[in-house]
């Protein structure tokens, strides 16, 4: 069982929860309340009998009091306080402590930091529409314009008594005119605002959804493993899912669900969890055996549900901009939701050496730092003209690795939430303190 | 003798209101509605003022605003600028180019003719 250091303050908050007198917590496990008094500060390490007699008198089970919270709730924590500008005053090196011992709240924090990040993409997103929109800025124009005419022309009419009657009969046709115009220009407005909602929001929240579809799923399709599996099984699966929120966001989804049919057909699973055994995991001679392209085994390794005592493999895709267009998370292995990753990661490496697989073990900081195996490629994207630019498209396999005994890389998830403060790929300050 | 104000809009509507307004106060009012021939409508009328829309078909009105203050007969005419698009930097871009005064629309038919009087000492 893992055990952090955080054990002692999980034993002294859960003691104070119920009320029990640290002397009396000693005594009924046997040792003295100076020892106990280290234990819950966290200057002894504790664990196995101790902490089994110490679970029982506190009415809880053992990996409640020796497990830290997850590193993804941890992660969430960080990302919320990286948001915050007045950032030094946020004690971020207790942010596991914070998870840890009230896991609802810091739950709700990273969720409404998560969820302000969205909504300030919305408005990033309309503010760059009323911007750059040649359409809406040219209808905007053509109101204000006819308001204009309208006030100037409605304050004659109303302020000059002496006015000829052939002017005013001309100033109220223009009148009439202009109000004509007006009522057109919103009517179009309208209709040109309600008919962009649909774009606006895929914009927004289609790689997102597409994020959620993906990971709801764990980027296995059971219907689509069937060797009949076709046009049905993706109707099935596009028209059951509750993330896919827009026509864009199945569209994504559609064409990520075509190419695992594709890679599922390819390889189908009996004979590929064979030759995965077989091959001891090696991508290339995978490759060569079916016949695919070394992107299309990594995917299909990723899709995989973990056997017995194996480890669940996540997925990184991203285009050639870096941007990351499909995720496949796994527990240790931070993948950020928006903005630029780790540079370090073997993807970006790939994406700089097309063709070239890129291999290593990479260790994510943390308060115990996890190793990944990662294997990654950059392909170019079918094309089906002569002349247009190579669209690169890289992907990355992630393995988490128990014991690795050779050199590790040092990454992170992103430079804002990574302890490595010296890092020679840092392209921004870190929130939290130089512990990597 | 009345001086003359040339305005430089696009919109018939408005032209046609403004240039009203302005006779009734007393000055004589030239008309043009196109960017790319303004610069010779402002050589043929010697206006004491201008009034100048920015979106016009042609040419913009900053282009012109920068070839008024870039030529000697016009660099001194007061300029009275008219835009739909009130942001700071249009506001920046119209005071860089050497704008006399800067309004938004919609806009009054007082503010304009307050704006003018200020703007040409006719106050």
């Amino acid at each position: 069982m893992a055990e952090t250091r955080l054990t002692g303050s999980r034993i002294r908050e859960r003691r104070m929860s119920q009320r029990v007198r640290q002397a009396d917590l000693a005594r009924s496990v046997g040792i003295s309340p100076a020892y106990l008094n280290l234990i819950e500060h966290n200057r002894r390490r504790i664990g196995g009998k101790l902490l089994v007699d110490l679970a029982r008198e506190l009415k809880v089970e053992p990996a409640q009091l020796s497990e830290g919270a997850g590193q993804a709730l941890v992660s969430g924590v960080n990302a919320a306080a990286a948001r915050r500008p007045e950032k030094d005053e946020i004690e971020t090196d207790r942010a596991e402590e914070f998870a840890g011992r009230f896991p609802g709240w810091a739950g709700l924090v990273a969720t409404q930091a998560q969820r302000i990040e969205e909504l300030e993409r919305v408005v990033e997103t309309l503010s760059d529409r009323l911007t750059h929109d040649p359409h809406l800025a040219a209808s905007l124009h053509e109101v204000i314009s006819t308001v204009t005419a309208i006030r100037s022309t409605s304050a004659i009419l109303a302020e000059t008594t002496d006015i000829d009657p052939d002017w005013q009969a001309r100033f109220l046709r223009n009148m009439r005119e202009e109000a004509q115009r007006l009522s057109n220009s919103a009517a179009g407005l309208v209709t040109y605002l309600d008919a962009g909602a649909e774009a606006r929001e895929m914009q927004v929240s289609a790689a997102d959804d597409l994020a959620a579809f993906v990971e709801a799923a764990g980027y296995h399709f059971e219907v689509l493993e069937r060797p009949a599996a076709g046009e049905g099984e993706l109707a099935i699966l596009l028209d059951g899912a509750e993330e896919l929120r827009d026509r864009g966001a199945r569209d994504l989804a559609r064409r990520m669900l075509v190419r695992y049919l594709s890679d599922a057909r390819a390889m189908p699973e009996g004979p590929f969890r064979a030759s995965l055994a077989a091959t001891g995991g090696d991508p290339a001679r995978l490759a060569e055996g079916f016949g695919v392209a070394l992107d299309a085994v990594l995917r299909r390794m990723a899709s995989l549900v973990p056997a017995e005592g194996e480890a669940r493999r996540g997925l990184v895709i991203c285009d050639g901009s870096g941007t990351v267009t499909l995720r496949k998370g796994v527990e240790g292995f931070p993948l950020p939701r928006f903005g630029a990753a780790c540079p370090l990661w073997p993807l970006y490496q790939a994406l700089a050496r097309p063709a070239q697989p890129v291999e290593a073990f990479v260790e994510m900081p943390g308060q115990e730092p996890r190793v990944f195996r990662c294997r990654a490629v950059s392909l170019p994207r079918p094309s089906s003209s002569f002349d247009a630019p190579p669209v690169h498209e890289a992907t990355m396999l992630i393995e988490p690795v128990e014991d690795r005994g050779g050199p590790v890389l040092p990454v992170g998830a992103s430079c804002r939430i990574c302890p490595r403060e010296t890092c020679g790929a840092r392209r921004e300050p870190s929130i939290l303190g130089g512990r990597g | 003798m009345a001086k003359q104000i040339l305005l430089i809009e696009d919109e018939p509507n408005i032209i046609e209101a403004i240039s009203f307004i302005l006779s009734r106060d007393g000055w004589d009012v030239a008309t043009h509605a196109n960017g790319e021939t303004a610069m010779d409508a402002i050589a043929r009328h010697a206006p004491d003022v201008l009034v100048l829309d920015v979106m016009l078909p042609g040419r913009s009105g900053y282009e012109i605003l920068q070839d008024v203050r870039g030529r000697a007969e016009t660099a001194h005419i007061p300029v009275l600028m008219l835009t739909a698009r009130g942001q700071k930097k249009d506001r920046e871009t119209a005071d860089r180019l050497g704008v006399t005064r800067f309004m938004t629309k919609p806009f009054s038919n007082a503010e304009v003719l307050s704006a003018l009087r200020e703007i040409t000492g006719a106050a």
